[in-house]
């Protein structure tokens, strides 16, 4: 059967047609659709694990209790789960497993652009890059195979392109891969000292095999057009460098790019006399080439940027200095169309009245949250990587308290964050006693990466039932003495809160508890929040002076009728979450239905 | 040949289905489809955009500037936004509506009067649909995209693919009606 896939999708199926029965991941653009497809398969047991270095745990202990196992992340994840990634290389697998990275060229979504093929060659995995969704199904079928051979974990590099793209896949059918044998191997599974040195050097003799299999791999290939120009391309770029260099040009079409084909590259380039490297950021394919020692013209980051995207147009620019005659129209009539909270985002209140304390520093965090930073709340001065607000803000309020500077730190982060790595920071808070506001955003769902549940929400990956982690009780448990809950769009309580736990000496935290306006509520939800977006707020034009105060809480739900002179609120966006309603001095927004 | 087009719009009007129902379209009748999309925070009201490619073998799934055959917006704004994506010739379809953004409720800037007219100033090909109007006479403003894809298929001249079936397979029946009705609609107002 045919059918259009993106590449997580296609991952996912290729998964399941291997005979995965255990895989496990932390939600981030634009890996998130790999688990929640691979959910969706009975054979597969899936989790949403608190982050990735215990989704890559996971896979390696169902992998080393003999079954087939995946662990799926984006690239800034890889970080998180590298302790466990450099060790387990050395240990091999028992089942195949494969770790799937999905880096971001461009940034649409992320924090940076690492470039993760760095990891395969510091941690010494096989690696492979796919180019379509096609090739995503198989490289991950025959990255089964080539781990249980070899001995190795496969990692599987994917960019943003590769990942949200659909093309046409060719499905196949699920082949059961019967457990392996679980036996007490010291030797092989406990990296002690000695033990490890023995398998640092079959590492280096695994890495020889694999070199030996990169020659001779059916996703290293030559194409060859009828000039003397070539191209080495691997992931997305094979198909970016075809669409610019054509039919005449020939290809070295990496795929198993972790160990690189040495002689094969040899061979291709002393065909050449120009060899384009299309890679995007770093120059992993192009150093390996130079060390090579060949004779052809090699064209690589000299010539293309290390950073962004690398399409056909960058390209074409770059390398023939040719670009389509595009229109020239006037920019200055552009808006900007940044993402905003949503109607109804029970982070607007809060921000709304943080943003207006200029004697604190706000530590912030990843997730929708981070929106907070942009116009009109300006209510972010740190954000770095996932679980860092709770422990930078407490650096930042023992410095200020060092230096007698007076400042206090606020510091924000969500309900997945916490449970992600939150709550470390949180314990070195409490053990280091710094007197940091922390404040939890329970919105009661992952939000930014499209509503994914996470321990706090009571249900698991495949939307069962499951144990409910209260974070009142965790963060109890951890010392902390004031917590406050709070209702996020009730402005007032926000003040009341935030001013007597400044006040204090010791670290607080406050739990905002507001379901997203975008979830699907539980029965749960709808028992704990009565009355769920049941109303809507409008406007008495009678009322309204036309004083805008109301629209700088920046809810998409209203507008100002520049003929009228009044504010309007769009019924079939409000949710009447009732926050303009209390900015409103002049009591024109009321509560109806 | 390989043939681009770019469906763009604010989050919440419906390109992704849109681009999902012509691609499958497409794929049933025999071309390669290639089909890029960025959504990462789509649901918050940021831009939206929809890259589709078709032809006997297509290569790249991205549209390069200058190179889309033909730019469907589904918002003013954004039509002007991705109008140095259209090739010289092509054909712009824009959807009457006007979105204003985050920067324009809170008064930062103002969205300008003249967009459309900015728009010809450049485009031969430019055709105008009140398509959320037609899918409101239709009882669902919603049904907008159906529209929009209706002109699509006009415009490439995509008729003779089983339309009505594909969107059985991926529309709920409730609203399955509705949108095949959208769809017509939309052909004939490019036809018009």
């Amino acid at each position: 059967m045919r059918q259009l896939m993106t590449g997580d999708e296609a991952i996912a199926r290729g998964a399941y047609e291997a005979g995965v029965r255990h895989a496990a991941a932390y939600p981030g653009t634009p890996s998130t659709e790999i688990l929640e497809n691979l959910s969706g398969y009975q054979e597969i047991e899936t989790e949403w694990a608190p982050n990735e270095k215990v989704a890559l745990e996971s896979a390696i202990g169902a992998a080393i209790a003999g079954v087939r196992s995946m662990a799926s992340m984006k690239h800034v994840g890889v970080n998180v789960a590298a302790d466990p990634l450099f060790t387990w290389a050395y240990m091999g697998v028992n089942a195949g497993n494969v770790l799937i990275t999905a880096d971001e060229p461009g940034m649409y979504s992320s924090q940076n652009e690492q470039d993760n093929r760095n990891y395969a060659k510091a941690a010494k995995w096989a690696m492979m890059e796919p180019s379509d969704s096609q090739e995503c199904l198989d490289m991950v079928k025959a990255a089964y195979e080539l781990s249980e051979s070899y001995d190795t974990p496969v990692m599987v590099r994917m960019t943003t392109r590769v990942c949200h793209s659909k093309s046409i896949v060719e499905l196949g059918e699920r082949k059961e891969a019967p457990a392996k044998e679980w036996e007490k191997n010291p030797a092989k599974y406990v990296c002690l000292p000695a033990i490890a040195r023995n398998l640092r050097v079959k590492l280096e003799e695994r890495m020889k095999e694999l070199e030996a299999y990169s020659e001779k791999s059916p996703f290293n290939r030559a194409e060859y057009g009828s000039g003397k120009v070539g191209v080495i391309a691997s992931g997305i770029c094979y198909f970016y460098g075809k669409e610019v260099f054509g039919e005449e040009a020939s290809y070295l079409k990496l795929g198993f790019t972790h160990p690189l084909p040495k002689k094969m590259i040899q061979d291709f380039c002393s065909r050449m006399d120009t060899v384009y490297i299309l890679e995007e950021n770093d120059p992993y394919i192009q150093e390996f080439v130079e060390r090579l020692g060949v004779t052809c013209k090699i064209v690589g980051k000299d010539t293309f940027p290390p950073y962004g995207e690398m399409t056909p147009d960058v390209i074409r620019k770059r390398a023939k200095g040719e670009a389509f005659k595009t229109i020239d129209f006037d920019k200055s009539k552009l808006i900007a169309r940044a993402p905003a909270f949503c109607a109804g985002c029970p982070h607007r209140g809060l921000f709304y009245r943080l943003g207006k304390r200029k004697d604190i520093m706000i530590s912030g965090d990843i997730g929708c949250y981070t929106l907070a930073a942009g116009k009109p709340f300006t209510a972010m001065d740190s954000t770095v990587c996932m679980g860092a607000s709770f422990s930078i803000g407490h650096g930042a309020q023992k410095a200020f308290n060092q230096t007698g500077s007076g400042k206090r730190v606020v510091a924000v982060l969500g309900d997945s964050t916490f449970f992600h790595t939150g709550i470390n920071s949180l314990i070195n808070t409490v053990y280091n006693q710094s007197n940091t506001v922390n404040i939890i955003l329970d919105n009661r769902i992952t939000g930014m990466t499209g509503h994914q549940d996470n321990p706090g929400t009571g249900f698991n990956a495949k939307g069962e039932p499951t144990t409910l982690i209260q974070i009142e009780e965790l963060v109890r448990a951890i010392g902390v003495r004031h917590i406050r809950v709070i209702n996020p769009n009730n402005l007032e309580e926000v003040d009341h809160t935030l001013d007597e736990l400044l006040a204090l000496d010791e670290p607080s935290v406050i739990i905002t508890r507001w379901p997203c306006a975008l979830k699907k509520f539980s029965q749960a939800d709808r028992n704990e929040f009565t009355d769920l977006f049941a109303s809507r707020n409008k406007v008495l034009e009678e009322k309204c002076v036309g004083c805008k105060k109301c629209l700088k809480a920046g809810c998409p739900a209203m507008s100002f009728d520049s003929e009228t002179k009044k504010a309007v609120i769009h019924q079939t966006q409000c949710v009447g979450c009732d926050v303009c309603t209390q900015i409103c001095k002049k009591d024109a927004i009321v509560k109806e239905g | 040949m390989t043939k681009s087009i770019l469906l763009v719009g604010v989050g919440g009007q419906g390109t992704i289905l849109a681009s999902k129902i012509l691609t499958t379209g497409l794929m049933e009748a025999g071309y390669d489809v290639k089909m890029s999309e960025i959504h990462g925070m789509s649901q918050r009201g940021g831009s939206v955009s929809s890259q589709v490619r078709y032809g006997e073998k297509v290569y790249s799934p991205v549209i390069e500037k200058g190179a889309a055959d033909m730019v469907v917006a589904f918002e003013k704004m954004e039509a002007l936004r991705s109008l140095d994506y259209l090739k010289d010739g092509g054909t712009l379809v824009v959807n009457n509506e006007e979105i204003p953004s985050q920067s324009v409720v809170i008064g930062e800037e103002a969205y300008p009067a003249d967009v459309l007219e900015e728009i010809r100033r450049h485009v031969d090909q430019v055709k105008v649909v009140d398509a959320s109007g037609m899918a409101q006479k239709l009882g669902n403003e919603k049904a907008a995209n159906m529209v929009l894809l209706g002109t699509i298929i006009h415009a490439m001249g995509l008729e003779q693919i089983h339309w009505d079936a594909i969107l059985k397979d991926n529309i709920k029946p409730k609203f399955l009606e509705l949108n095949q009705k959208a769809i017509q609609m939309g052909m004939g107002a490019v036809r018009e």
